[in-house]
């Protein structure tokens, strides 16, 4: 064995770039982190003893002749109990005046769980917004995100499905947060009750974007500690992970590599990966679910980052804003959760799964309706009951403000099938109708 | 044997200097303190190697030592095989201790305790090549044939068989002498490198007949032929998984592999958690009982994501060479283009089209080449079927590796994200997929013996009566719905009926979700039997309403079980309504 490389001090930078260094060094470690200047950073290359590193707070002002020093191990964070109600920044340092957490040192970024070992995810997590309990049902252990322009209200119904969710921990990752969501979250946690039950780790939009980089390996290592260790249900609230990819764009494009997609790195399917299918069932009980943010570039799905976190996560939840009944609602058609049928007619009513189709279905024939009547035709009277029922149905059940129980979302949508169809328009097995049809309806 | 040692690191490949000879593809071990992980030589410049590691190498250190293994990826052949769950290196997955996977941590593919009951079915003198039978044993309900290793060469003679009786996989079963007068030992398993095709087959005719699935959209309208090639690309949310799952189940095959490349864990716990439940229709086994899963998901090492599409393949064809019908899936064939393009990428290699190495049409064509139908050595037919999904970036079928897999594969089912927005599921086009396979003479002969005389004719029209209702569909949307002819209209919901009663399926519905080919020619003669009416109507909502009737009772149909009472009755509803208008 070598010396132990960080009792060593270098002082000479060969290169540096606007988020790396590159010095002579040995015996360094793949993956090890150091610190330049007092500033944290990651080995990611070395080439005989030409040691590049990923400087996290970024590379102003640090000069050539500054100190690096290795510290002969990946980031790791303490765990314990006492990460409990406390706020973290990138590096799992605390940001609320509170003292240090003591704890097991764990090593962030570890291995995955064995395929084999995980369960199927079966439990139901209610969040009382139909357009995700009643089409898009989430269960636990599942992935998720949600797809949203900037301005769509993202942050919000996160922290509301987070605050009626019944899990033992939430766990916040914050990217690029601006000041005023981070004091948004911290708000709604803290009015909730809440607060001994969530752990945050937050980047803030003033704090360097490669620090971002840290944020989802402390939250899952955290959550990791939480699920496996103490056999808790975790919620891991992930915003916003366009942001996240922005960072490793930066990375990988000082490091000179050739970009693929949208000038995003060719690992970038490999990278979200790597944190979203942290996401696990285990067999004692404990799950990780993950719901994300992802943003949107006006709508448009096909950018490299919301395409493969689509290919990635099990459905996305895409918030639109409705012209017709001034709502937010979660778009019924790019919206699906994969997981749903683990849990729709087997923890939840025998209707749920036709009710929800045929509910989306008269929609689309709304949205057809529609195009129809933008395009200056005739509309039938199927076609203007169908638009109607369009209204009623974003107004009461699509709506991110609805919060209902999942029986009173099916309730609701025989309702408005029976006001403005016929059974046979619903195309609804008929074993449900017969038991289901609202009876006062003609 | 050659060593070295690592001189650089990017992620996960790892720059060698070596010092001896080392080939293309072979394998070496990474020390890192102790632990060996497992690496692929995937260039190699004077005397430095670029290898792949299949393994995280943090911690890895410059000038940590390197052993050249002398091989190529192996997989281990034998019995035992099915309803095994292995990641991409043909680990078994089901007897690792650890919640989280080891680095390093190698374990045995084939259990070397279990008894096989093992019958000979060659005899000393017998003259022998490879891949011929010299026993079997019974694994599950499959006769496995114990063969003449894959990479023995030229002719042998059987010098003795060992008696029926209950081995395990290392008791040799048979000595064989060479041309040169050697003895070999025979036991139960063989190796085989994962990247070679197994070509110990007499030949490699034309597919000749049809592997049903089950699902209408692709048994009648798009047929997959066994021994066939096709690809499912579709966006994601179109419900790729959701198909081929639905195959996986149903298809006519007596081996399935199913190979999740760089996909989510989930799915393949749903495949063996809902598997061992689940009855093969066929045959009333278990389906798990003919199952292989390889699994290497998304957040397992990249670099064995390739070696996991090799693996599964490599499986398939030694059981092909048994005689039997194979059906690989793999989940997605993306995922490892992805990963070669990482690789080609800090390779720092010029890149092709979308930063894709170059090669990667040809890489594509050489892995769909190795399924097919063939005649084995004694006279037999054995069969690898092979669908791949793709998995197009933004959902452009513009991008290389569809392209790439256009070319290679003979059945393309293309998902549509607009069929799957109207939960119109399976989102196959109807129009834009085909089958290669429906323009074979040796297949239409074969429908013809199977189904019904001119049984492809018959779906080239329901098709055209589809594509017409799409035409007509655009049409009214352009002039509006009171400024085209009744006729129009009609036609229009013609194709809708076919689109909703026989096209769209159930997944998830017990009945629905297996239709045999049957139960398809009775539903689709049926439904082209109301195509062949002229109906009359006084406007188009009249139209639209009395075919949504007919749907109706058609989907009630679909959900009830083939010609009950309860079928039968909605039959006689759907008569009724015939006769009310048509003529």
């Amino acid at each position: 064995m070598a010396t132990k490389a960080f009792q060593k001090i270098y002082t000479k930078l060969e290169s540096i770039t606007k988020a790396t260094v590159s010095l002579h060094a040995t015996g360094v470690a793949n993956d090890e982190l150091a610190t330049v200047a007092g500033r944290l950073a990651q080995v990611v290359k070395t080439k005989g003893d030409l040691v590049t590193l990923q400087v996290f707070a970024g590379t102003e002002n640090i000069p050539t002749d500054a100190e690096v020093s290795f510290l002969g191990a990946p980031p790791t964070l303490k765990v314990s109990d006492q990460l409990a109600g406390r706020f973290f920044n990138a590096y799992g340092k605390p940001i609320d005046g509170g003292p240090e957490v003591e704890g097991e040192e764990r090593e962030v970024g570890g291995p995955s769980v064995n395929p084999y070992k995980r369960r199927q995810p079966s439990e139901l997590i209610p969040t009382g917004i139909a357009g995700i309990d009643l089409n898009n049902t989430i269960v636990s252990g599942q992935k998720i995100p949600f797809f949203a322009d900037p301005d769509q209200p993202y942050n919000q119904v996160m922290a509301d499905v987070a605050m009626r969710a019944d899990v033992d921990k939430i766990i916040l990752g914050g990217m690029g947060l601006t000041n005023d969501d981070y004091l948004f979250f911290r708000h709604a946690f803290e009015s909730a009750g809440a607060l001994d039950r969530i752990v945050s780790f937050v980047n803030t939009t003033e704090d360097p974007p490669v620090e971002r980089l840290l944020v989802p390996d402390m939250v899952l290592a955290a959550a990791e500690y939480f699920a496996v260790d103490k056999n808790e249900k975790v919620l891991v609230l992930l915003t916003d992970m366009t942001l996240y990819a922005d960072a490793l764009s930066i990375v990988s494009n000082r490091m000179d590599q050739i970009p693929s997609k949208d000038s995003m790195p060719g690992s970038l399917y490999s990278d979200l990966a790597k944190i979203y299918e942290k996401a696990v069932q285990l067999p004692t009980g404990g799950s990780i679910t993950i719901i994300a943010v992802t943003t949107l570039n006006d709508g448009d799905i096909t950018h490299a980052i919301p395409d493969n976190t689509g290919y990635i996560t099990e459905g996305q939840l895409f918030l639109r804003a409705d012209s017709d009944s001034g709502k937010v609602i979660i778009d019924p058609f790019r919206s699906l959760s994969r997981l749903k049928q683990n849990v729709q007619n087997k923890k939840t009513r025998e209707d749920h799964s036709q009710v929800m189709n045929a509910g989306v279905r008269l929609y689309a024939d709304a949205q057809n309706a529609k195009t129809k009547q933008e395009n200056g035709f005739d509309l039938s009277d199927y076609d203007r009951r169908c638009l109607d029922y369009a209204v009623e149905y974003a107004t009461r059940l699509l709506s991110i403000d609805v919060n209902i129980r999942i029986e009173e979302m099916l309730d609701t949508a025989w309702q408005l099938f029976a006001k403005y169809f016929s059974p046979a328009e619903t195309g609804i097995r008929q074993t449900l109708i017969d038991k289901y049809w609202p009876k006062n309806a003609d | 044997m050659t060593t070295g040692k690592v001189i650089g690191i990017v992620s996960n490949l790892v720059t060698v200097l070596t010092d001896g000879p080392v080939a293309e593809n072979e394998l070496c071990y990474i020390n890192l303190k102790g632990t060996n992980l497992l690496a692929e030589v995937i260039k190699v410049n004077g005397d430095k190697a670029s290898v792949q590691v299949f393994e995280s190498t943090r911690g890895l250190r410059d000038g940590d030592s390197v052993t050249f293994l002398g091989k190529m990826l192996e997989v281990t052949l034998g019995p035992g095989l099915l309803g095994s769950v292995y990641d991409g290196l043909q680990n078994d997955l089901t007897t690792m201790k650890d919640i989280f996977l080891k680095r390093g941590e190698y374990t045995n593919p084939l259990d070397h305790v279990k008894l096989w009951p093992f019958k000979p079915v060659a005899k000393p003198g017998d003259k022998v090549m490879a891949a011929d039978w010299l026993g079997e044993v019974t694994e599950g309900w499959l006769p496995h044939k114990i063969m003449v290793p894959f990479s023995f060469k030229g002719e042998y003679t059987v010098k003795s068989v060992a008696p029926e009786g209950e081995y395990n996989i290392d008791k040799v079963i048979a000595v064989l002498e060479s041309e040169n007068g050697e003895d070999v030992e025979v036991t139960m398993t063989q190796k085989w490198p994962v990247k070679v095709a197994v070509r110990a087959y007499r030949e490699k005719p034309r597919p000749d007949r049809i592997m049903e699935t089950g699902v209408r959209v692709i048994d009648s309208f798009n047929p997959i032929a066994e021994g066939g090639t096709g690809f499912i690309p579709g966006p994601f949310g179109c419900g790729k998984t959701v198909l081929q799952h639905a195959i996986a189940k149903q298809g006519e095959a007596d081996v399935i592999v199913m190979a999740a490349c760089g996909e989510r864990a989930n799915e393949v716990v749903e495949i063996f958690t809902e598997f061992p439940e689940l009855i093969d229709p066929h045959t009333g086994r278990h389906l798990m009982e003919r199952t292989t899963i390889i699994c290497n998901t998304s957040n397992m090492p990249v670099a064995a994501r390739e070696a996991s599409v090799y693996t599964a393949m490599t499986i398939c064809e030694y059981y092909r060479a048994m005689g039997l019908r194979c059906l690989l899936l793999a989940d997605s064939t993306s995922r490892w283009a992805q990963a070669l393009r990482e690789m080609s990428n800090r390779m720092e290699e010029l890149p092709g089209a979308d930063a894709f190495p170059v090669d990667l049409s040809s890489i594509i064509s050489n892995f769909y080449a190795r399924a097919g139908m063939v005649i084995l050595n004694n006279g037999q037919r054995g069969a690898v079927t092979f669908i791949g999904t793709v998995s197009p970036a933004g959902g452009n079928l513009k991008e290389p590796v569809t392209e790439s897999t256009k070319k290679a594969a003979r059945c393309f089912y293309s998902l549509e994200q607009n069929r799957a927005d109207q939960k119109r599921y399976p989102a196959v086009n109807p129009i834009d997929s085909y089958s290669k396979y429906l323009e074979y003479p040796e297949i239409v002969d074969y429908l013809d013996k199977k189904v019904e005389k001119g049984w492809v004719d018959k779906i080239i029209h329901a098709k055209m009566i589809v594509r017409r209702g799409k035409e007509m569909a655009d049409q009214i949307n352009i002039l509006g719905d009171d400024g085209v002819p009744m006729s129009y209209h009609e036609a229009f919901w013609k194709s809708e009926l076919i689109d909703f009663a026989f096209l769209q399926q159930d997944a998830f519905d017990d009945i629905d979700s297996l239709s045999p080919m049957e139960r398809q020619k009775y539903m689709l003669d049926l439904i082209l039997d109301i195509c062949g009416h002229h109906f009359e109507f006084d406007n188009y909502e009249e139209c639209s309403a009395y075919f949504k009737k007919m749907i109706n009772i058609l989907r009630q149909m679909n959900y009830s079980t083939f010609e009950d009472g309860q079928f039968n009755s909605y039959r006689g509803q759907l008569t009724k309504l015939i006769q009310e208008n048509g003529n």
